[in-house]
């Protein structure tokens, strides 16, 4: 949402930028040769785990976006407790009907929630919940522009 | 009490020995009565009295001898006949052989290197004198050093003495105890204290209890004679309250003391009076650390300030204190009595005198001994120690305990004094020297001194408290072998944040296990580190780490 | 705590020397009883702090404010080092920059500092250290330890994932309000503070309920109940104001 807070800028980066994969792109296979990729999230389950793995190895440079992919945030706070514990307290103490803990579509979840960078290299950590607009778009554009990004404005939690 | 009386006691005491036809001393000193030397002190009793030598023959319990290894050991004292490994089934046996042919199944050799290589000083009545009997004390030469000094001495002239031995704290970082005796004489202060630091927590380390157990009255006669000299009528022995059997004996010697008129009012008849008085610690490491120990004695958290100001300047409840380690009090009858120069010429130019060691890990005679400064490592190891039990390989010392290093066979050939241990990563410490062979791993001793930093930390800075758990978490994970590269680096960075920014010598020695063995076994951690790498290039999931 | 006196001499006392040193080569000049971090202050010097507080005795425990004295390999902790005559202070050198940034990182590391769920997001003295000193990321990992919340005192919340035992609470309670309700048990990672022996806030038989803990709270960790983020910002202000009052007062 913060990435949408760049309002009529984000054609200015739109216009120097081919988007190749993202949700709203219909591309089921993230593809090869990308130049920069941005993520978001903490590493929670096998699949993330995967993916990210998968993403880190097809990308040029990536970057961590948000408290989530830098910290593990909110999805961290189970890393106090038991993966068995946790699922018990979703499936069970705060399900209603069919109390069970689905197996098939719902991907294994990690012991712990870990940052991105604790799991793959990261190149640029843009932390913030969520980041302010102007340090997104401030770094997209001096990456375009081959210079280092200026992070003086992120801040963990806002 | 003067010197007169002190004599006549001694005389008295040495007559009655004299009286003895034969001697029998066992040690009741922590270590062999973890063995069940009162048990065969007592068999022995009832043997002498059952085969009817009683006028002829005496059992009494004397403090460590040295070689804990052995134990228990008793000793027959005039026929200079030792006995080791010694059960209760075999006292009418020994009592049997008195005046003839020892008996040889149990016989030690008191002329082999562990007995003929030391040097005794701090330890030279450890072993030979009852330590619950002050005359025993007093016979061995005990408080006439006191006695002397009081009443020919000014305390500056005790000060200059001590100066002069070139005598260095023996609490582990080597500060001259002269300069410290000269600061705490010099300050201002309308009280001032002394306090004997016998907080020993060093893992593998037991010089301190040693002479507590074995010879109290040598350290209360080092304070009281520190008292003298910086102008303290107070002390107090800051003691870990997991010595139970050093304390019990501390109070009786105090006692004793007190009622010869060796301690309290006006000592010896002259204006001089000193009081000695017990604080237990509660078994923190960090406590050993000078102003958290004052703290602790203040009935604070035992946590460190930062320095300066000096203890030398404002330390108990804010009065000049003179804290010194058990050792290097132990050290100070000894020289009053021989004087400076005698001192001086044991050891070398810049580490004078003897040093206690404690000798433990993987080495042959397990035990206490007490050899002149300079001494290779490689002698105190091989030919004292007896080297490395079962064949094995010797691979590494650590000296200085947790915040020591880890010295490996090249370096064994070092004089073992404060410069050369320094110089190979190291430090003297209070003398703990933990012997590993080659089954050790190396990133293992250092997860464990770390481990030990990590709980004994106080929690107050920053670097030590949350620093140690990190370094020791990254040292479980190399150990394990799921760490690459980047925790090694991140571990190496660390021991510099953390060594260079902590409180106290506790988190800024913290590091020193790592490095030294980052230093000399780098190739152990490197190939863990490589196990590390192929595990996470096969894309194994990744430890989720532990809580 | 010990209940050591205040380095500061009482007001009325003889005025003691004053010495001139460089602080990052400018010319100052200090009391002797003032310490570098005063006389850099005074002089619009700023060096990062956490645990130190204008009105409390200083610690030097959190080793954010570590200076470098030229002719010493030793680093000093600027809160607690007194100025000296010819002192060559640095204060910002990138050895000194490394350190601070990691001892942040260890700071965040320590506890569960989410702070996207606290009430301190944004007015947060980690959260500035963390970009004033240019913290995006750590590079140590979390250690996610499993702490409990106090939430008993009928005004306040004691949140043990965000307390740096900064010790500044139990500093507050015990030299200025004079109630000593505050203060800490265990050791090393396992230090934590505690209200009485350890019993529940709401149940405190000292505590006052002045609030003054719950204003020096450099975190979240101390807070108000039912205040909103932007309610919670914390009113420090009030200490050195209070302490020089009462120091006049005792004349």
């Amino acid at each position: 949402m913060s990435f949408l807070d760049m309002d009529e800028r984000i054609l200015e980066i739109a216009a120097r930028v081919e988007v190749v994969y993202s949700p709203l792109v219909d591309l089921k296979e993230f593809p090869a040769d990308v130049d920069v990729t941005i993520v978001e999230g903490g590493v929670s389950s096998e699949e993330d785990l995967h993916k990210i793995r998968m993403v880190r190895s097809r990308t040029k440079l990536l970057i961590a976006l948000g408290d989530c992919a830098v910290t593990s945030n909110v999805p961290g706070m189970r890393n106090t407790f038991k993966v068995d514990d946790v699922m018990k307290r979703a499936y069970f103490e705060n399900a209603d009907l069919k109390q069970q803990v689905p197996s098939d579509v719902i991907p294994k979840l990690l012991p712990r929630t870990r940052p991105v960078h604790e799991v793959v290299p990261v190149d640029v950590f843009l932390p913030g919940c969520p980041p302010p607009a102007d340090v997104i778009f401030g770094a997209l554009v001096s990456l375009l522009d081959g210079t280092t990004p200026d992070l003086s404005g992120t801040r963990f939690g806002r | 009490m003067s010197i007169e009386d002190l004599s006549q006691i001694s005389q008295a005491e040495r007559d009655a020995r004299d009286a003895i036809g034969h001697q029998i001393n066992v040690c009741v000193a922590a270590s062999c009565l973890s063995l069940q030397s009162d048990k065969v002190k007592e068999e022995l009793e009832k043997a002498v009295e059952a085969k009817g030598k009683k006028d002829c023959c005496k059992v009494r319990g004397v403090g460590c001898m040295g070689l804990c290894a052995a134990g228990p050991l008793v000793a027959v004292e005039k026929e200079k006949v030792l006995y080791q490994g010694v059960t209760p089934e075999d006292a009418p046996a020994i009592v049997d052989a008195l005046g003839g042919e020892p008996v040889a199944r149990i016989q030690g050799d008191l002329e082999a290197p562990f007995f003929a290589r030391q040097q005794k000083i701090v330890l030279e009545n450890c072993g030979r004198i009852d330590p619950e009997r002050i005359e025993e004390y007093i016979a061995a030469d005990g408080y006439l050093a006191l006695i002397d000094t009081l009443t020919a001495m000014t305390p500056i002239g005790v000060v200059q003495q001590v100066t002069r031995s070139g005598l260095r704290g023996r609490g582990g970082a080597g500060y001259p105890t002269g300069l410290k005796w000269a600061t705490v004489n010099k300050s201002q202060g309308t009280r001032k204290f002394v306090i004997c630091n016998g907080d020993e927590g060093d893992p593998g380390a037991f010089m301190d209890r040693a002479v507590l157990e074995s010879d109290p009255h040598r350290i209360l006669e080092g304070m009281a004679l520190a008292g003298y000299a910086v102008g303290a009528s107070q002390g107090f022995v800051y003691v870990r309250a997991e010595y139970p059997l050093a304390i019990k004996r501390l109070k009786l010697a105090i006692k004793q003391a007190e009622k010869m008129g060796l301690l309290g009012a006006s000592i010896g008849g002259t204006t001089f009076g000193f009081n000695v008085d017990i604080r237990l610690g509660a078994g923190a490491f960090v406590c050993g650390e000078e102003t958290a120990l004052i703290s602790s004695v203040e009935g604070g958290r035992g946590t460190p300030r930062p320095r300066p100001p000096y203890p030398a300047e404002s330390g108990l409840w804010g009065y000049p204190t003179l804290i010194n380690n058990v050792e290097t009090l132990a050290n100070i009858p000894t020289i009053l009595r021989n004087g400076p120069e005698w001192f001086a010429r044991i050891g070398t130019a810049k580490s004078r005198g003897t040093k206690v060691f404690a000798l433990a890990g993987a080495i042959t005679n397990t035990g206490l001994i007490e050899v002149p400064m300079g001494m290779p490592l490689r002698e105190i190891i091989f030919d004292i120690g007896g080297g490395v039990p079962d064949g094995k390989a010797f691979k590494a010392v650590q000296t200085g305990g947790p915040s020591g290093g880890c010295i490996p066979e090249s370096g064994l050939d070092m004089p073992c004094d404060y410069e050369s241990l320094a110089k190979l990563g190291s430090i003297m410490g209070s003398g703990g020297m933990i012997v590993m062979d080659e089954t050790s791993s190396m990133v293992d001793v250092a997860k464990f001194f770390m481990e030990f930093c990590m709980d004994e930390s106080c929690g107050k800075c920053v670097p030590c408290r949350v620093g140690t758990a990190q370094m020791h978490e990254l040292l479980r994970q190399i150990s394990a072998g799921e760490a690459t590269a980047r925790e090694l680096a991140l571990l190496e960075h660390l021991c510099d944040v953390v060594k260079s920014t902590s409180l106290c010598g506790l988190g800024q020695s913290a590091p020193n296990p790592v490095l030294s063995t980052l230093h000399y076994f780098r190739d152990e951690y490197e190939s863990k580190i490589a196990a590390g790498e192929a595990a996470a290039a096969g894309h194994a999931p990744p430890a989720g780490g532990a809580a | 705590m010990s209940g050591r006196p205040s380095a500061k001499p009482a007001a009325g006392a003889p005025s003691s020397k004053v010495k001139t040193l460089t602080i990052d080569d400018r010319l100052v000049s200090a009391r002797e009883d003032e310490s570098i971090l005063d006389a850099a202050r005074q002089n619009g010097i700023q060096i990062p702090t956490l645990c130190n507080l204008d009105g409390l005795t200083p610690v030097g425990a959190c080793r954010l404010c570590m200076v470098e004295v030229k002719g010493s390999s030793r680093l000093f902790a600027s809160c607690v080092t007194m100025v000296g005559e010819g002192m060559e202070v640095v204060t910002d050198s990138e050895r000194l920059q490394k350190y601070r940034k990691t001892i942040v990182e260890l700071l965040f590391s320590e506890r569960n500092h989410v702070c996207a769920v606290c009430v301190s997001n944004g007015h947060c003295e980690l959260q500035n250290l963390a970009q004033t000193l240019g913290v995006t990321h750590l590079t140590v990992p979390y250690l996610h330890p499993k702490l409990p919340v106090d939430a008993s005192h009928e005004r306040f919340v004691n949140d043990h994932n965000r307390c740096v035992l900064c010790q500044r609470c139990v500093r507050v309670c015990g030299e200025v309000e004079g109630a000593h309700t505050w203060d800490l048990r265990g050791r090393g990672i396992d230090t934590r503070v505690i209200t009485d022996l350890n019993q529940p806030w709401g149940s405190s038989e000292t505590c006052t309920g002045c609030g003054k803990c719950v204003h020096v709270c450099p975190t979240g960790a101390l807070t108000e109940k039912g205040k909103s983020i932007r309610e919670m910002a914390k009113q420090s202000r009030f200490l050195p104001y209070l302490t020089m009052m009462r120091e006049d007062r005792s004349e």
